[in-house]
């Protein structure tokens, strides 16, 4: 009897004499030839982050791919609980960090909602611009990281470059390029100073033309697209069933869109399109992400066009800090100051959960709370975690360098995967 | 009111949270699945939740939604901290449950009765500390630092296989008897001296 049979045999589906499920039972083809097992990463510049996948090989096609996650695990949602809600504002900055704006938004949005706090005309533009802008640059990222992998370098270039001009006017919002934590509960942490609106006009121009460009140089491309077209497909059903969500989802052909159909932030004021797929297979993805690209390049025209002058803040002396010149002068706003750093901002009793729509999929933030001014449990809904648990069911039976085109096509994010 | 569901609340949100039985979970889910009027045919989230009160029982929380008739529902089940942890997988329903499920089972040490393939996920599989996210875990982890740091640097990286992937490599035979051992026993969690 040869090992592996008697692996086999301990690999019996169902449960133990302790009650456990056992584990999954090898495939029937494992017998059959030769199988290789190969370990692809965690340190792998392919796998987009320190994914490590586990690959079981027959002579180059896929047999069952195991991914294997926790390496870049902070335990950010053990330690919302010990943190006030705006004191959880930076954590989200690292998860997805390839778009920290928009992981800002979202959290605000869902501490805003469980506190009952309405948010003012022009925070709420200026936060369709901050996700809009998250969500060029992070597709910017993905397209560049993508076409690196299938072996293309030129659009990398060109998608960093437009993804350094974003950069920029993040830094100049926030100070911050990466780590942005720009939003605070009941508003933002600044107001954008004075040539951003002209600077951010001048980047909505010319930025089509980078687009175009990408496009000219991949859609029609013989190589791209025999490395993308019917690889790695999800049928509709399948998506459904297997929770995918945000470009994913829709380039399976399933039109399902959080800003449209559960609109937050006024997005059902804005005038774009939500591109769907019909394949389901890589180039469908990368299609949808492009065109997703150009839509969010209009929002930003219409929200910059229509951005009302007036606070950016609630005027809410208990949820927001008062100006440090009136902390220092006045006696009233001393003690609003005092008590909010000390004792936080208490959010009543209840839970709430606020989905948005994230570049990678459906974000979401789900707070419950005991009445203190810190969450009992903060659960973030992690679309790249849910999207890549996917992989293994697209991997199977495709060659090895099509896992690389599969996995880069998911758009994962580690931090955020494994929090 | 969904049958079969002891109450209902709703959330800050506007939500509708309906409670049910434990063990009637994986009975009502299918019929929120599959009835015509219902079709919650997408999971999207699968968390649970326990409060700083230890009185109070622990929440598994599922979130639902119909993509046709684009509405939302949660569901919870309660589960009382001094029995059992564990509740039916919806696995069978919803593919998407598979990771969610090993995820709560990782943090808060719930079973999932039913899922195939029930491992840690992000903590690696001989952890041993417990369970990060539930109340009684400390912030900084049950071990000091200088005793974590040991066992990472004691730690054997072939143990960081897990029994299928060992039995696709053959590695099987290769291994120590004390660590074949233990695979064998599932055993999660000794620390090395």
């Amino acid at each position: 009897m040869s090992t592996r049979t008697l692996e086999l045999e301990l690999a019996t589906p169902g449960l133990d004499a302790q009650g456990q499920p056992t584990r999954v039972p090898l495939t029937a083809s494992d017998l059959g030839g030769e199988h290789l097992l190969l370990n692809m990463g965690p340190q792998h510049p392919a796998t987009h982050g320190v994914l490590r996948l586990v690959v079981e090989l027959d002579g180059e096609t896929v047999v069952r791919c195991i991914p294997h996650l926790g390496y870049l695990h902070s335990g950010f949602e053990k330690l919302g609980e010990y943190r006030h809600y705006n004191q959880i504002i930076p954590l989200t900055d690292r998860t997805d960090y390839l778009s920290p704006m928009a992981n800002n938004v979202g959290m605000a949005l869902a501490a805003e909602t469980l506190m009952g706090i309405e948010i003012t005309p022009r925070c709420t533009v200026l936060r369709v611009i901050a996700c809009e802008m998250s969500r060029i640059i992070s597709h910017m990222v993905w397209l560049g990281t993508t076409s690196i992998d299938l072996g293309a370098f030129t659009p990398f270039l060109w998608a960093f470059q437009e993804r350094e001009r974003i950069y920029n006017l993040q830094e100049m919002w926030t100070g911050a390029r990466l780590t942005t934590s720009l939003t605070r509960v009941g508003g933002l942490m600044a107001d954008i100073p004075d040539t951003f609106v002209e600077q951010l006009r001048e980047f909505t121009r010319s930025f089509p033309n980078t687009l175009n460009e990408i496009d000219r140089v991949l859609t029609r491309n013989a190589v791209w697209a025999g490395r993308t077209q019917g690889v790695g497909v999800m049928t509709a059903a399948e998506a459904i069933n297997y929770s995918l969500s945000g470009p994913m989802l829709r380039a399976s052909g399933v039109p399902y869109d959080v800003r449209k159909d559960k609109p937050y932030l006024g997005y059902d004021t804005y005038d774009f399109d939500v591109p769907v797929g019909e394949h389901g297979d890589v180039y469908d993805r990368y299609l949808v992400r492009l065109e997703e690209c150009h839509q969010a390049n209009r929002i930003l025209q219409q929200a910059l066009a229509r951005l009302p002058d007036g606070p950016i803040n609630v005027d809410d002396p208990r949820v927001i800090l008062p100006p440090k010149s009136r902390a220092m002068s006045d006696m009233e706003a001393m003690i609003f100051h005092f008590k909010q750093v000390m004792e936080g901002v208490k959010a009543p009793i209840g839970e709430a959960y606020v989905g948005i729509e994230n570049p990678k999929g459906e974000l979401g933030n789900y707070f419950v709370s005991d009445g203190t001014a810190k969450p009992v449990r903060w659960r973030i809904r992690p679309p790249s975690f849910i999207n890549l648990s996917a992989l293994p069911k697209m991997a199977e039976g495709h060659l090895l360098s099509d896992l690389v085109a599969i996995n880069a096509s998911v758009d994962i994010v580690m931090g955020e995967v494994d929090r | 009111m969904i049958p079969g569901a002891l109450r209902e609340e709703v959330a800050r949100d506007g939500e509708t949270i309906v409670f049910v039985a434990p063990e009637r979970l994986l009975e009502i889910m299918t019929w929120l699945k599959e009835t015509p009027g219902q079709q919650f045919d997408y999971l999207v989230d699968v968390t649970a939740v326990e409060f700083r009160d230890r009185e109070r029982p622990l929440q598994v929380v599922y979130f639902l939604r119909s993509l046709e008739r684009r509405a939302d529902l949660r569901v919870k089940v309660e589960l009382d901290s001094a029995a059992e942890l564990a509740v039916d997988s919806v696995w069978g329903l919803w593919r998407g449950a598979d990771w969610l499920e090993r995820e709560v089972f990782d943090m808060f040490g719930i079973t999932f009765r039913g899922h195939p393939d029930l491992r840690r996920i992000l903590m690696w599989e001989t952890y041993a500390e417990g369970f990060p996210l539930r109340k009684d875990f400390p912030l900084r982890g049950r071990f000091s630092r200088a005793e974590q740091v040991r066992q990472a640097l004691n730690a054997n990286p072939e143990a960081h296989y897990s029994l299928d992937e060992l039995s696709i490599a053959d590695a099987w035979g290769d291994l120590p008897d004390d660590m074949r051992a233990r695979l064998k026993r599932g055993e999660r969690g000794t620390i090395p001296e």
